[in-house]
């Protein structure tokens, strides 16, 4: 094989307490395009910056053409000719079409910006993208796809080797997927090598030649995407062997055969343009509902839609047979709902209260402004959840910031916990909480459920779904797409429904 | 940390303290009280009586500032107070009543505009009143038909001039308008939504607190004790000044509240500790006034003192300060910075 286009080799980055890429190589032919796959986290906006220079590695060479280079600054890497395409268009969409793509390379006679000269040379590199619109009118005029098309051209008229497109598709609909992926194919055959990311496993198929999956900053492999079967991705993205999991039994009893049970709330259609195709799902009292799937596939955005944080443009939602609208998460609260989101620090802690305010929280939005809890019988109620969720803090008085993830996160639990919600969603309750609090945590949810409670659980992580929940419904592309009885769903099973093709 | 609270007050108090201190050592006869028929004269006594509007409109700026907003509108709408009030008695002839009541619910909706600019239509809380602090002196004057109107009525008079338990009845206004401020927030759920809603908006949201209802409080709240601050300067100059009522004093107040430790950035807040800085900012102010230092200097003087009370309130300078000792020590026992970090804890 000729010498690769592009040659990451052994590349290593470190930050303060965290190794994020060691010894991950990557190479790029040209006339190539080349899918990066992982979770988030994995590694690849890292290997992205440390290419384009953004970050300096701390180790491993890189080689472009065969020749090594030090890219130092996204520009440097420019001139090298290695082009990035970010997920959000980042140019100026006050300005016209010709000036944004011609930015700071005006051709000019004379000191004076040539006008005439610049509508040509942006004409000609839209053509070559088969695009043909009026370069004279605002950026801000045109669709995002397009946009993203002029982000393209921009990078391409510095002439590059290397294109990457970072998640170029996320804000695009189907028919402007397809016309970006025309050009891509277009670039592929002037034998240019394009990286491309994305979370969409169906646009990876459709587009990539190969596919490299990197897990937790190491280098899984790198693949023919054709030799390559979908289940497989998965598998490698999550890092679980196929033969791997067994399912372990419920501690507590399973409730099939319960389906009688009128459900709590009952979702039908639920969805909004944009953000999440419509959804049915129902939650029975004492039954613990798991939405799965990959990062990015719509299971927070279903989430914040039944709690009202956003809101639905189509759908309806029932509880307990009575239909209502969710407009506000108080609405929500009024209804019996509670919501543990996934982002604690930002949409959860009051980082600046104690821990027993924090705990007390919710029960005195209830009670409303002049319903006010005594003080004693606050310092009861936190006093009791510390104990029961054995939160581990110095004192009720300690501002909750410096309390562990783990502790943080059962402190919200304990906030709506102290309201006796009928139903509680969880998003991501054990995301980055050490494992002995995450195991607390579940065993919470499994008894919850035993006391009648009906538990909406999201998580990443296979093994706590299957071993969890009673049911699993699985979401892809901000789309349901399947889902699982108690009894049939296996991490296999979850994996084989997120990996079909559509 | 546990004691973050009471820690904030008390360097608060150490500001005051030293510049107490100062004046024992320096200014002669500034501790001295007489009393004369009943009342109460004195340096300190001066200073309690000038504080009031700082502390009032303080009080005000604590609960907006602890919203995460700023309120810059409170010294015109002082003037605003003060015109309406002397309209009503020298051309309504109003029984005093009526010359409290009326402007106290003007100022206080003009709260409630502020509080529905920045909550409901989301503007930026300094342009949303900085609108008011411009337009409200013209508001002022409109009231007065540009004049300054002076007026006699000697039960007006009585909230800027009189006495009340041998001290001047402002210090009863202030009390008792920190008394309403501290229990309204801290025996309800006020203080901790107004907390939250300023240290974490989303999360406060999602947890079900009404948090345009604790922004539309805060702004009310502080233009009414605007409103008080308004009616004491003009009953105790007999006149409505529309350009001078008030002028600058949202500076001051904003200076009181961080002095008293509540952070610009919003979140907690320190009532008590407001009063305490707005004492501090009038004990200084009275203090260049006795020792006759040139006006010039003054605010410089003022300024060197502000920027000292921050700097101990500091912890990242407070944590440098702690470090000078043991960096010495490490440049002179070579042993490891460690041990320099560790005596922060």
């Amino acid at each position: 094989m000729a010498t690769p286009l592009l040659e990451m080799r052994n590349i290593g980055k470190r930050f303060p307490g965290v190794v994020a890429l060691s010894g991950v190589d990557f190479l790029l032919q040209r006339g190539e395009v080349h899918s990066l796959m992982g979770e988030n986290g994995a590694g690849k906006s890292t290997l992205i910056k440390v290419l384009t220079g953004v970050y300096e590695r701390d180790g491993g060479s890189i080689r472009l053409d065969g020749r090594a280079i030090n890219p130092h600054s996204p520009l440097h890497a420019q001139r090298h000719g290695i082009a990035t395409v970010y997920q959000e268009v980042n140019l100026l969409p006050n300005l016209s079409v010709a000036e944004n793509i011609l930015l700071g390379r005006e051709p000019r006679t004379l000191g004076k910006v040539n006008w005439r000269s610049m509508r040509r040379r942006a004409r000609r590199a839209l053509e070559r993208l088969n695009i043909d619109i009026d370069v004279t009118r605002d950026l801000s005029t045109f669709s995002i796809a397009i946009q993203q098309m002029v982000a393209i051209a921009r990078v391409l008229d510095i002439s590059s080797k290397v294109l990457v497109l970072d998640e170029p598709t996320s804000s695009l609909d189907q028919d402007e997927v397809a016309k970006l992926f025309e050009v891509i194919r277009q670039l592929r055959s002037e034998g240019m090598g394009i990286v491309f990311i994305t979370h969409f496993i169906d646009q990876v198929y459709a587009i990539s030649d190969r596919i490299t999956v990197l897990r937790n900053g190491s280098l899984i492999g790198s693949y023919e995407a054709a030799q390559l079967p979908r289940v497989e991705l998965v598998a490698r993205m999550l890092g679980k062997e196929l033969t791997e999991f067994q399912r372990q039994d419920r501690p507590h009893g399973s409730s099939d055969g319960d389906d009688a049970r009128p459900p709590f709330l009952k979702i039908s259609g639920l969805g909004r343009s944009g953000t999440l195709e419509p959804v049915d799902l129902e939650v029975r009292s004492g039954e613990i509902v798991a939405l799965a799937g990959l990062l990015g596939a719509g299971r927070t955005e279903l989430a914040q839609l039944i709690f009202g944080v956003i809101r639905p443009s189509h759908g309806t939602v029932e509880i307990n047979d009575k239909r209502v609208a969710v407009t506000s998460p108080k609405k929500a609260i009024m209804l019996g709902m509670a919501l543990c989101p996934e982002d604690r620090k930002g949409q959860a802690l009051i980082e600046d209260l104690s821990v027993r305010e924090n705990i007390v929280l919710a029960l005195k939005a209830q009670r409303g402004l002049f319903g006010s809890i005594g003080r004693r019988q606050q310092e009861a109620i936190a006093e009791q959840y510390i104990r029961a969720l054995n939160i581990k803090t110095p004192s009720p008085e300690q501002a909750v910031r410096f309390l562990s993830g783990g502790n943080q996160q059962k402190v919200v639990i304990a906030r709506w916990l102290a309201v006796s919600p009928h139903l509680l969603i969880l998003d991501e309750p054990t995301r980055g909480i050490d494992v002995g609090a995450k195991a607390e945590v579940l065993k919470l949810i499994l008894d919850l459920a035993g006391e009648g409670m009906s538990i909406l659980f999201i998580s990443a992580e296979m093994e706590e779904v299957v071993n969890v929940s009673d049911r699993v419904v699985v979401l892809r592309d901000h789309k349901k797409i399947g889902e699982l009885r108690s009894g049939d769903a296996s991490i296999t099973k979850i994996m084989e429904t997120i990996a079909q093709e559509s | 940390m546990t004691f973050g609270r009471s820690r904030n007050i008390l360097w608060s108090l150490a500001a005051l303290a030293a510049v107490l201190l100062f004046n024992l050592l320096f200014t002669p006869r500034f501790f001295d009280l007489r009393m004369d028929s009943g009342h109460l004269y004195g340096s300190l006594v001066d200073i309690l009586n000038r504080a009031a509007p700082v502390v009032l409109t303080g009080l005000g700026m604590t609960l907006v500032i602890a919203t995460g907003g700023i309120d810059l509108s409170v010294g015109s709408v002082m003037a605003i107070s003060g015109a309406v009030a002397s309209i009503l008695i020298t051309v309504n002839h109003a029984p005093v009543a009526v010359v409290i009541i009326v402007p106290l619910l003007v100022t206080t909706i003009i709260g409630l505009w502020n509080g529905v600019l920045v909550a409901f239509l989301d503007i930026q809380p300094f342009i949303a009143t900085l609108i008011l602090m411009v337009s409200g002196r013209g508001i002022a004057q409109l009231i007065t038909s540009g004049q300054i109107v002076i007026f006699t009525n000697r039960s007006f008079q009585f909230i800027g001039e009189g006495d009340f338990l041998a001290l001047p009845f402002t210090v009863t206004i202030s009390l008792l308008m920190f008394l309403v401020a501290f229990l309204g927030t801290r025996t309800t759920s006020v203080g901790t939504f107004i907390e939250a809603v300023g240290s974490n908006p989303v999360a406060s949201s999602y947890t079900g607190i009404p948090s345009r209802m604790m922004k539309l409080i805060a702004y009310a709240f502080s233009g009414l004790c605007a409103g008080i601050a308004g009616l004491i300067v003009a009953s105790d100059i007999r006149a409505a000044d529309s350009n001078n009522a008030g002028l600058d004093i949202e500076l001051d107040a904003i200076l009181a509240v961080v002095l008293g430790g509540t952070s610009l950035a919003g979140g907690k807040f320190f009532l008590a500790g407001s009063v305490i800085g707005a004492l501090i900012i009038q004990t200084l102010t009275t203090t260049i006034l006795i020792r006759d230092i040139n006006p010039a200097m003054a605010l410089v003087v003022k300024a060197a003192v502000v920027i000292g009370v921050s700097l101990l309130q500091s912890s990242a300078f407070r944590a440098r300060l702690a470090l000078i000792p043991s960096l010495w020590r490490v440049r002179h026992e070579r042993t490891a910075p460690e041990v320099g970090a560790k005596s922060l804890e």
